[in-house]
């Protein structure tokens, strides 16, 4: 077999669609992932507020627990009027998380570990920001961009500065969850192969395979931390932009 | 700031594997003919589209159903303890409510009985009195009756004592002289006797 540490990340066509001027819609293993997130999301959320018991079960707690913790992120973040966005960050937090986790399985699809998904969900964040500003304080909303303050010989760097780290945003916010999830996978990835290939070499090679074997234990708890703190990160980050949206005074 | 720290390292060890990882992918880069799939435009349409639709789909579920959903959970619940904790209060408050009035009605009976007592002892010293006097009065009558019963007496047996007075006086002078005085001196007599007594 060849080392293909990148093969995980190949989107395969399932099903052919259409194709309009090249660009295909075909739903493929992609397509699938993301809609067995929504719906595993959806389901366990319905499932486990079934009873709407007064005192919670274990799994009513687990979902009354990610309801609180995003709502009490996004009003420490964005204030009580930030509450618009808490659907908006719910569903981002749940999305990503679960995206994350499942793709930690093996032979699954990591979606996160795709740049053009990431990078839609980091602009649809700012778009969010920059529609809801515009629209709730008008021309004001520029003055996020213009701390007070500021001595005036100073202000035409400060707002380039400002200019600058705003529009760096969606990308920091999209490469980092990319990064994460591919480098993670990647690196999973190689060391499968090292136990493989030392495995098959023999007997010397069995005792040269756990060194790469426990790594894998290693990292794939590594890896589980590092898929839950990206989506509580992005959720974080999300809360905190949007935040500008509705509070853009400095 | 821990999480801050703790990013920043998974960020850095995330950037180590990167890059080992880009190598890597590089090197298996003739295996694929679209290159590095992450970065195939060719697939960029699909997941677009279909990330729109499904989180679209997600936003959709989450904020019309599911949200309102565990948020009415927790509401409920929270209107169920406070609702408790007002009746609790409530409950409080009528018993305190309950325990001033037992301890008013108790001082009321309290009071009352004096009363009674009081308004007893005074009929009984009113009713006493009166007897005393009534008693006292028919007492003073009674004595006053005798006392007249016996000076009318006494001054009837006075009266007889001058009369018998005379009759001895007369006897005896007849006795012992054997004349019989005259009835004017011997009355006289017996006056002037009488007048010396007295």
């Amino acid at each position: 077999m060849t080392i293909d540490p990148i093969h995980q990340f190949e989107v395969q066509r399932y099903v052919e669609l259409l194709h309009i001027s090249g660009v295909s819609f075909s739903f493929t293993n992609a397509s699938a992932f993301m809609i067995g997130i929504v719906g595993a999301i959806f389901l366990f959320l319905t499932y486990a507020t079934r009873g709407r018991t007064l005192v919670p079960g274990r799994m009513q707690s687990v979902a009354e627990m990610s309801y609180e913790f995003i709502a009490k992120m996004v009003r420490d973040s964005a204030g009580t009027q930030g509450m618009v966005f808490f659907p908006l960050v719910f569903s981002l937090f749940m999305f990503v998380f679960v995206a994350n986790v499942i793709g930690l399985v093996p032979y699954t699809f990591t979606i996160t570990a795709h740049i053009v998904v990431t990078a839609a969900l980091a602009l649809l964040v700012i778009g969010t920001v920059v529609v809801y500003g515009f629209y709730k304080h008008g021309m004001h909303f520029l003055h996020l961009f213009v701390p007070s303050g500021v001595p005036s010989f100073l202000l035409p760097f400060v707002v380039l500065i400002e200019v600058v780290s705003f529009l760096s945003r969606p990308i920091s916010l999209s490469l980092r969850l990319f990064a994460n999830m591919l480098a993670g996978h990647i690196a999973l990835k190689v060391f499968a192969f090292f136990v493989v290939g030392l495995a098959s070499a023999g007997i010397a090679g069995w005792f040269g395979a756990v060194l790469p074997f426990f790594m894998i234990v290693a990292l794939t708890a590594l890896e589980l931390l590092v898929a839950i703190l990206q989506a509580y990160v992005f959720a974080v980050l999300t809360s905190i932009y949007l935040n500008d949206a509705v509070h853009p005074g400095h | 700031m821990i999480v801050t720290s703790k990013l920043t390292a998974s960020a850095s060890l995330s950037t180590v594997l990167l890059i080992a990882g880009t190598a890597l992918a590089a090197a298996a880069e003739a295996d694929h003919g679209g290159g590095f799939p992450p970065f195939n435009p060719a697939t960029f349409g699909s997941q677009l589209l279909w990330l729109a639709a499904s989180f679209g789909a997600l936003y959709f579920l989450m904020s019309r159903v599911t949200l309102p959903r565990i948020g009415r959970i927790l509401e409920e619940r929270h209107d169920r303890i406070a609702r408790d904790l007002e009746e609790a209060s409530q409950r409080r408050a009528e018993s305190e409510a309950a325990l001033a009035a037992y301890e008013k009605a108790l001082i009321e009976a309290r009071n009352k009985a004096n009363a009674i007592a009081g308004e007893a002892r005074n009929r009984l010293n009113v009713e006493t009195e009166t007897n005393r006097k009534s008693l006292e009065a028919t007492l003073a009558a009674k004595l006053e009756e005798a006392e007249g019963r016996i000076e009318a007496t006494k001054t009837e047996a006075l009266s007889h004592v001058r009369g018998i007075a005379v009759d001895t006086a007369q006897a005896i002078v007849s006795a012992l002289v054997g004349v019989t005085p005259r009835m004017e001196d011997v009355e006289s007599a017996v006056d002037g006797a009488l007048s010396k007594t007295h």
